[in-house]
């Protein structure tokens, strides 16, 4: 008896080795630690449960049948972060270079169909070389099989992906259908056709870095929404981020004892508008002192900065922020910054995350960039997102809300339930200086004329009481007591009950 | 007394005034600049009018400006403060005209102490003593032996039209005065065209003493001991005290009735100071009059319990002194230290900007000043005291314009060592965010053994930090109490994880006791117990720390009770732990399970990249402005230009310090992102 589950062990051993010790120390020696180490670090101590530890390729192609590693290349199963159910899967650089298998997608199908199941998380960590080739069509077949279950657990439950080696051609998919991909810095990197075949087809000449490293994806594609500087950092802050979301569409968001007074006034905010309308301040600064101890998770910080996206919590419970950032481009929304913040928001609304919005908008980008790239379309997703989103809404209006762009971040005729403006908003259709030129083309001449119609503009709408008399606005508040009126407003909406008529699913304008 | 007095300055010292005003029931006028709309000043006063433009030479210093707001406000009296136009004898002889007092001395001693050389002379006929030198013109070399000879040696031969150390010698013989006046006369030649030069003694371990003197318009004056100003950057002071270390009561009173016979020898009426430069040996030379109330008073206030400003007040109002010089007694210890808007790790470079967060230790009353009048009004009081002046507040803009001096923080205790270890505590409950700041600084001068022995001289920042400011290492004693500290704080953030909504019922996480903490290059592995008063953390060579707080997660200080010590920690975020500053260190303190230490020990260690050596435009936009030129040597932070984008103004700045070898753009250029618009060498 001994001696069988001696044997036990004995198989565990071996699993547990991977593609043995000299892959790892060579995994090790890239600054990469192997798909176990990983899986420790990301779960609670002691916490992992393995599944299909000992299943084993079927492939008997090319010599294929002579190489068995169990366990195949990925390791899967459930754990807790902070004693909440996830599901994971780490594929092993060591095992065939972490290629995908017809096994490998299986064991991965398997996790993630119990991951919808149960309704928790499922978190993917990604070192693979792509393809195992010497299976062919069984291991396309393992990747289509993975996508259609990325699409389905898509808005079911929250899936992370953090790329932590290669990840090329149709492996990239995987990830890309997720809710969020992080990357760690110079030791990852994705793309769909790697830097010789960009040689032989473009004649490029380009490294993996930069085709497709963090900072690639981070600052320029947006297909990542974070880096961090080595896998010990990312799989800590993914149980940060992990923290701020629910476990699946059917639950609230997560709640923890905060230490922070909800009706903390800031003083210092009355000030954080300047004097003068056309000097930039720093959206961050509010963000930071409205949210509980000034804990925000930011989404793609590098990207689009002139729109700024994450996580803070309120009264404990998670918010998700969209701001404008006046320090970037005046805070304008354009292509770029519309489809950030409309991933964003269509996130939080999937998974009932109440949305506060910071508002200090001078409207869209003009040019020719804008237009030909489609801002219309692009703009119109940030547009719709917002008007279909269910969950909670507070929108405070710090300065500028002009024109189309008012309308769009989250005003109250898109459904807001909090509409709050600053003394400092300016809820206009434009600046003065163009309405005027509009307004008043005939007396552009006369300089004295002008500076008086301008004048008078400004006194009209540089200030958020026109729109407060329409009702458009709730209440104009004191920039001091921004977290509690929002931390009261989001208290109040806790059962918040909206729907959205039935239909198969709606066509924003992708 | 006067109803109503206007204070002719802003910052720190218009609100210091105004206290002892408010306090003495005087109504108060401010005055302000576009720039001071907002500034703490302003809020202060019991009224306030504005002077004008941002620059002080439109606003602050324009005696027109600044008569025509007193008669507006119907001010009878006017207090400069110090700098701007405190030592401007034309304004006190415009108010004389207007028939509004001055809270300053006379204008005939504000003009003859004015002028070096007329202050020599006054204060030679006073029998003050003055450094012995010859001011005519010296012949040739061996002219300048034989005054050298008078003089004595060491000498120092000077080019009159010298600065920056050009054309100066030292000479400690006959040869090296010769050597040194023809190479001087050549040096200065060269450098400035005019090769006059004088000779004068040498100070050796020369110290920056100053008295403070009080007089009265009836012929009474006295002294109110000294102040020690020897920690000084560029001439700048940094960390004032009283008293000197260094001085024992005999000089004390020689220095402080040379200081008085000056004062009267000029008819001075008001609080005054005589600055005295000391020799290693106790000798004392003047060097100039200040006829204004002086920064770094608030330590003679502290160690006296004199209200420097009222008492100017009172003087300028034509009162006679209640103080005789037998009532003026020393008590306990007092220090200042210069909080200014300076980047220490970017060459003192001034940093502007907004204050994101701006929070003083609490002000603690204590000492003279509170037996003696508490002008501290509702501060608490304690054994030690802590007073900061200061006129900024969270929120507030700190603007190019006038001086980046932000705050005087200044202890009292009974002895120089309580003083000292009473500002390393408040230093460490300084928070300041949004801006560069010097606190990290002045912790290290607070830890420095040089200070610490009271033995130092003028040249104490240039020797003791010749390679700039580069941050301080801590010892191991400190190291581990930060550790003990951080290891009981992250277990509690980690704890609190494990209190979220959602866990599986009856198989939450257990966050265990074993910790790994590293920082700075020590690594201590702990086992913590926790209780309910605190945590015992223990150490792995068999030591134990008793650690107690009421820090909760998200709080930015943390105010920690380690074995009975006091740890205060400015508190950060970081993966894995905290970012601390404590004592003048920044650290990254990680707190990681032993399992994840092992694993953090394989991740590789990162260089920093290389920064390009181009500025590149970050946005499409228009340049406003070129702050520098080609061949100009700029430091970290430093402002290069100003992009205008989508009608708002971007401020580019040096990532490190560079040379500028190549400007490719020019003010009205329109430009797209990541064009170049300077090369660095």
């Amino acid at each position: 008896m001994k001696d069988i589950l001696q044997q036990l062990e004995d198989r565990r051993d071996v699993a547990r080795m991977g593609g043995g010790q000299k892959r790892i120390d060579s995994q090790h020696a890239k600054g990469k630690l192997t798909a176990r180490e990983r899986v420790e670090l990301l779960l609670d101590e002691g916490s992992f449960e393995e599944f299909d530890t000992f299943k084993a390729h079927r492939c008997t192609d090319f010599g294929m049948e002579e190489q068995q590693y169990p366990g195949d290349g990925v390791v899967t199963g459930w754990g807790t972060i902070n004693g909440r159910l996830v599901y994971v899967f780490s594929q092993d650089f060591t095992v065939f270079g972490g290629s995908l298998s017809e096994t490998h997608a299986e064991k991965i199908c398997k996790i993630m169909d119990m991951a919808v199941q149960n309704g928790a998380p499922v978190i993917g960590l990604n070192d693979s070389g792509g393809a195992r080739i010497q299976e062919g069509v069984a291991s396309l077949a393992g990747y289509a099989d993975v996508f259609q279950r990325n699409i389905m657990a898509s808005g079911v439950v929250p899936q992370i992906s953090v790329i932590m080696g290669p990840c090329a051609g149709g492996a990239v998919y995987s990830p890309a259908m997720t809710d969020f991909i992080f990357m760690v810095k110079d030791t990852s990197y994705m793309f769909v056709t790697g830097p010789d075949v960009v040689k032989t087809v473009t004649n490029e000449v380009v490294t993996a870095e930069e085709l497709g490293g963090a900072s690639t994806h981070t600052r320029k594609s947006s297909v990542a929404d974070g880096a961090f500087e080595n896998d010990v950092e990312a799989l800590f802050e993914v149980r940060r981020l992990v923290d701020f979301l629910p476990l699946n569409n059917r639950e609230k968001a997560p709640v923890r004892p905060f230490f922070d007074e909800p009706g903390r006034l800031d003083q210092s905010l009355d000030t954080l508008v300047p004097d003068n309308a056309n000097s930039p301040y720093d959206m961050k600064e509010l963000i930071l002192k409205v949210a509980d101890e000034g804990d925000f998770y930011e989404i793609q910080e590098d990207f689009a900065k002139n729109i700024i996206t994450g996580f803070i919590r309120l009264e404990g419970q998670t918010v998700g922020v969209v701001a404008n950032q006046p320090m970037v481009l005046a805070g304008c929304l354009d292509i770029d910054s519309s489809r950030k913040a409309a991933r964003f928001v269509r996130f939080c609304d999937a998974f009932e995350i109440p949305i506060l919005t910071f508002v200090d908008v001078p409207g869209f980008l003009p040019g020719t960039g804008q237009e030909y790239g489609g801002v219309i379309k692009h703009g119109a997703k940030l547009l719709f997102a917002y008007g279909e989103a269910t969950v909670p809404k507070v929108t405070v209006i710090t300065r500028k809300a002009y024109g189309g762009a008012y309308d769009v971040m989250a005003s109250k005729h898109l459904r807001g339930d909090f509409n709050y403006a600053w003394p400092t908003a300016e809820i206009a259709v434009m600046g003065a200086k163009g309405a005027v030129e509009i307004l008043y083309r005939s007396e552009l001449g006369d300089k004295d004329k002008i500076a008086h119609r301008t004048k008078d503009y400004e006194d009209r709408f540089a200030n958020p009481f026109v729109a407060a008399e329409k009702g458009f606005i709730d209440e104009v508040i004191m920039p001091h007591s921004t977290r509690k009126r929002v931390s009261r407003a989001f208290a109040s909406l806790r059962n918040k009950k909206l729907q959205n008529p039935w239909k198969k699913h709606d066509n924003i304008p992708l | 007394m006067f109803k109503k007095i206007l204070i002719a300055n802003r910052g720190e010292i218009a609100c210091r005034v105004m206290k002892t005003a408010k306090k003495m029931g005087i109504q108060t006028v401010a005055i302000y600049s576009d720039a001071d709309r907002h500034a703490l000043h302003v809020q202060m006063a019991d009224e306030a009018i504005h002077i004008g433009p941002p620059p002080a030479n439109q606003s602050y210093i324009v005696i027109d400006k600044v008569m025509d707001a007193i008669k507006q406000s119907g001010a009878e009296a006017v207090h400069p403060g110090y700098g701007f136009l405190s030592e401007n004898a034309k304004f006190a002889e415009a108010l004389e005209a207007a028939g509004v007092a001055f809270i300053g001395p006379p204008k005939g001693a504000i003009e003859a102490m004015g002028d070096k050389i007329t202050s020599k002379k006054i204060a030679q006929d006073a029998n003050v003593s003055t450094v012995p030198g010859y001011m005519g013109l010296i012949e040739d070399a061996e002219e300048a032996v034989k005054i050298s000879n008078e003089i004595g040696y060491p000498v120092m031969i000077k080019a009159s039209a010298g600065g920056g150390g050009k054309g100066m010698r030292i000479a400690w013989n006959d040869t090296e005065a010769r050597e040194g006046f023809q190479s001087s006369k050549n040096e200065a030649a060269n450098s400035f065209g005019d090769d006059r030069i004088f000779i004068e003694k040498f100070v050796t371990q020369p110290r920056h003493i100053e008295i403070q003197v009080l007089c009265d318009a009836h012929g009474n004056g006295i002294y109110l001991g000294e102040r020690e100003c020897s920690i000084q950057r560029r001439n700048q002071k940094v960390v004032e005290e009283a008293p000197s270390p260094f001085l024992d009561e005999e000089t004390r009173k020689a220095m402080g009735e040379q200081a008085v016979a000056l004062a009267k020898a000029v008819g001075y009426a008001s609080a005054g100071t005589v600055e005295f430069i000391v020799d290693g040996e106790k000798n004392f030379y003047f060097l100039e009059m200040n006829t204004r109330l002086q920064v770094e008073h608030p330590v003679t206030e502290l160690i006296t319990g004199v209200d420097l400003v009222e008492q100017m007040i009172r003087v300028a109002n034509g009162e006679k002194l209640t103080i005789t010089q037998d009532d003026v007694t020393l008590t306990g210890w007092a220090i200042e230290n210069r909080l200014y808007a300076e980047d220490p790790y970017r060459g003192f470079l001034p940093s502007i900007g907004r204050l994101t967060r701006y929070r003083p230790p609490e002000e603690i009353a204590a000492g003279p000043l509170v037996t003696n009048g508490k002008w501290q009004g509702d501060a608490p009081e304690g054994e030690t005291a802590v007073r900061n002046d200061t006129g900024v507040y969270e929120g507030g803009e700190i603007s190019m314009y006038y001086d980046p001096m932000i705050a005087k923080l200044c202890t009292w205790a009974p002895t120089r060592a309580e003083a000292i270890e009473a500002m390393r505590v408040a230093l460490d409950s300084f928070e300041v965010e949004g801006i560069g700041h010097n606190l990290p600084f002045l912790s290290a001068v607070m830890d420095h053994p040089k200070f610490v022995s009271g033995d130092m001289t003028t040249a104490f920042i240039a020797e003791e930090y010749p390679e700039g400011f580069e941050g301080v290492t801590l010892d191991e004693a400190h190291l581990k109490r930060i550790a003990a500290a951080c290891a009981a704080m992250f277990r509690v953030t980690e704890i609190r994880r494990t209190r979220i909504s959602g866990t599986m019922d009856n198989h939450e996480r257990t966050v265990g006791r074993d910790w790994v903490v590293s920082l700075q290059d020590a690594v201590y592995p702990v086992t913590i117990d926790a209780d309910r008063e605190g945590s015992t953390v223990n150490f792995d060579d068999g030591s134990a720390m008793r650690v107690a707080s009421d820090w909760t997660p998200g709080d930015q200080l943390a105010h920690v009770d380690v074995d009975g010590e006091p740890v205060v920690l400015k508190v950060g975020k970081i993966t894995n732990g905290f970012k601390i500053r404590t004592r003048g260190a920044e650290l990254a303190v990680h707190v990681r399970t032993p399992r994840t230490h092992e694993l953090a020990l394989l991740m590789p260690e990162k260089v920093a990249p290389d920064t390009s050596k181009m500025l590149l435009c970050p946005m499409p936009g228009l340049v406003v402005k070129i702050d520098v030129e080609e061949g100009q040597e700029v430091q970290e932070g430093q402002a290069l230009c100003t992009i205008e984008a989508m009608k708002m103004e971007n401020i580019l700045r040096a990532e490190k310090k560079a040379v500028v070898t190549k400007i490719n753009a020019g003010p009205g250029d329109s430009l797209a992102v990541d064009e170049v618009i300077m090369e660095f060498e």
